[in-house]
């Protein structure tokens, strides 16, 4: 699994993607989406193993680095560290942060290695699975991701379903793939290849963030003093270790689920870990297991994240759509086949991940210091710079000054959604698998004649469409349930 | 305590169409129903090149779907009304101006000198009034990208005064 690692130039790209993923873990607002997102022109000059070497250590850091800010200023660095804010912020408020930060490295680094194993296992087993699939297989399974990410997503899952559907809506600009007709390009030539994935991605996380942060400069934040990362002592791990392993099977199998995976697993994994717990009153106040629960969870779900990313070309979350496209734009297509015929590839990213997971526990470690004093660039000067940066690597891909402005237009409208609680990760997904959606939907109707109730005759199209509703019923049940 | 009173009737009292419910309701319905008409202005296939559905089909669905969900949201806010939004700051309008200004610069002048005049005006207005910080954020770490941009990814920016007497 290593062995396509052992070159120089690959593990100075894990070694530098490690290092950007944690200070962008590490910087609240920025994360490892939006990182990686600005990060994929750069990798235009690398060839597709190192590509997706440095998106992937991206990945693993990134969400391990917003543990550290969650502890020492209680702002969570990515989402998926907001759990870990419970209980990190208040231990560390009682002097004892690096402990708390101590627990969450090693809790991540087990969360994320456990993943690795399950994705070293199952996505081969899924992607067997996918050789039975046919177009309307790939349709249903397509709507069912749809379906779950609005349904366990964060927010209101009607608000996910409308932010889903207007993902798919803008995969529709441009020439039609399949008889090439113009649709909403309005006369405008550049509309007619349709709308690139970076500029909305950028858009969307960047650039709405910089106008978030513009009506938050008054906010101050406190940061905890801290010495030195502890690692757990004997009786930390006597109480956590449980906690650990039940959380890194939760995040892996959450991750696995086409949905916002990370901030959805710390979550359950959090509240998991309380129900367990024998001093369930510890929690919110500084409970060592909450920090544990948190934190395995989200590093477990990146990767069952990359499971159906690369077994089926279906992200599992928001910044393995950032990972998919940069495995497209390097002409690699995800599914059964890379298994078949590209296993050194493959295993190159499991060994990456692996690597990823150890390094930043090492950085983690003796660093973690070092990059909380990254919160203190202030926003005034951050912010323009990631503003250069953004504005370059958009207008790189295609060299075309109309990709910026469409990055700044959903810039703006990313603001909007995010104030009336629409969240902008189904907009990403919904892109991603908007040409996927159609193309199945058609050529589907083609193959049954036009007939839509022959979706019914097929087994496994059958299932995910049951999956579907029962994911679209399921936030029903879950508010009746929460009323009761 | 009738302070908070009045201002709750304040609230309730305040016209439907001011409220962030139908705001949002009625941009989103008024943009898709836009679209939708257009979507009936695309060009067909004849049914021997037809793969499936007419190319306008697959959008007026989910254009059809994006309205009714959107009702849907609109008619549940009856019942759980939204919280209400604190109002924008002035530097969130003036990030905006900033973006406008973009825009024009690039335009008409120059990309980089774009870059440069939006990062001094947003560093300045978001409370930035040291020199050596506003030169640093509007000249010198943009000519870093844009010289990093340039050798590394062999990028040739658009033409404009300033990027001009960079290449010639």
């Amino acid at each position: 699994m290593l062995v396509p690692l052992f070159s120089s130039k690959l593990l100075l790209v894990l070694l530098f993607g490690t290092l950007f993923g944690l200070i962008l873990g590490v910087l609240p607002g920025l994360g490892p989406t939006t990182g990686g997102a600005l990060i994929l022109p750069f990798t235009m000059t690398l060839d597709p193993l190192s590509a997706i070497v440095l998106l992937t250590s991206i990945y693993c850091a990134g969400t391990y680095g917003g543990a550290i800010t969650a502890v020492l200023i209680n702002t969570p660095g990515t989402p998926a560290a907001a759990a870990t804010c419970l209980d990190g912020y208040p231990l560390a408020q009682k002097g004892e942060a690096g402990r708390a930060l101590g627990m969450a490295t090693v809790s991540s680094t087990v969360g994320g290695i456990f993943s690795v194993i399950i994705l070293v296992f199952f996505a081969p087993l899924l992607a067997k699975l996918a050789y039975e699939f046919g177009q309307p297989e790939y349709f249903a399974l397509a709507i069912f991701g749809l379906t779950m990410l609005a349904s366990i997503g964060e927010g209101s899952p009607i608000k996910n379903l409308i932010a889903g559907a207007f993902g798919i809506l803008i995969s529709t600009i441009g020439k039609d793939f399949m008889t090439s007709i113009d649709r909403f390009t309005y006369g405008i030539n550049e509309l007619s290849v349709g709308i690139g994935f970076i500029p909305v991605v950028v858009g969307l996380f960047a650039i709405s963030e910089m106008l978030t942060q513009s009506t938050l400069l008054n906010q101050v934040f406190k940061r905890v003093a801290l010495k030195a990362v502890k690692l757990p002592s004997k009786d930390d791990y006597k109480k956590t270790w449980k906690t650990i392993l039940r959380s890194s099977g939760i995040g892996s199998f959450i991750g696995v689920l086409p949905a916002e995976g990370g901030t959805v697993a710390s979550l359950i994994g959090y509240s998991e870990a309380k129900r367990f717990s024998k001093e369930p009153e510890e929690f919110g106040k500084g409970s060592i297991e909450g920090i544990a629960g948190a934190e395995a969870a989200n590093n477990a779900a990146t990767g069952g994240a990359m499971v159906p990313t690369l077994a089926l070309g279906i992200p599992g979350s928001a910044t393995t759509a950032v990972i998919l496209t940069g495995l497209i734009i390097h002409g690699v297509r995800p599914g059964p086949d890379l298994f078949r015929e590209q296993p050194d590839f493959l295993y190159g990213i499991f060994g990456a991940m692996l690597i990823a997971n150890i390094l930043f526990f090492i950085f983690g470690f003796f660093g973690a210091k070092v990059f909380a004093r990254i919160t203190l660039v202030p926003n005034k000067i951050l912010w323009p710079m990631i503003f250069a940066v953004s504005v370059c690597g958009t207008y790189s891909l295609s060299q075309s000054i109309i990709d910026v402005w469409i990055m700044l237009f959903f810039g703006v409208l990313g603001f909007f959604m995010r104030r009336y609680g629409f969240s902008v990760v189904p907009v990403i997904i919904g892109l991603i698998l908007g040409e996927l959606v159609e193309g199945t939907l058609r050529q589907s109707l083609v193959i049954f004649d036009g007939n839509w109730l022959m979706f019914l005759t097929r087994p496994i199209a059958l299932t995910f469409f049951i999956l579907s509703l029962i994911a679209l019923a399921f936030p029903l049940l879950r508010s009746k349930k929460i009323k009761k | 305590m009738n302070n908070v009173r009045n201002k709750k009737r304040a609230n309730k009292s305040l016209p439907f169409f001011f409220k962030d419910e139908f705001k949002v309701f009625f941009i989103i319905v008024l943009v898709s129903t836009i679209l939708l008409i257009s979507t009936f202005s695309f060009d067909t296939v004849p049914p021997i090149l037809n793969r499936g559905i007419q190319p306008a089909t697959f959008p007026k669905g989910l254009l059809v779907l994006i309205i009714l969900l959107t009702s849907l949201i609109y008619y549940l806010s009856f019942k759980k009304p939204w919280k209400k939004e604190k109002k924008l700051p002035k530097t969130f309008f003036l990030t905006i101006i900033s973006f406008v200004l973009f825009i024009l610069i690039s335009k008409t002048l120059d990309f980089f000198l774009a870059i440069s005049v939006l990062s001094i005006f947003v560093s300045y207005n978001w409370g930035e009034k040291r020199i050596f910080y506003l030169l640093l954020v509007g000249i010198i770490f943009p000519l870093v990208v844009f010289i990093f941009f340039e050798m590394i990814l062999g990028l040739r920016f658009p033409p404009g005064i300033i990027t001009n007497l960079y290449y010639y």
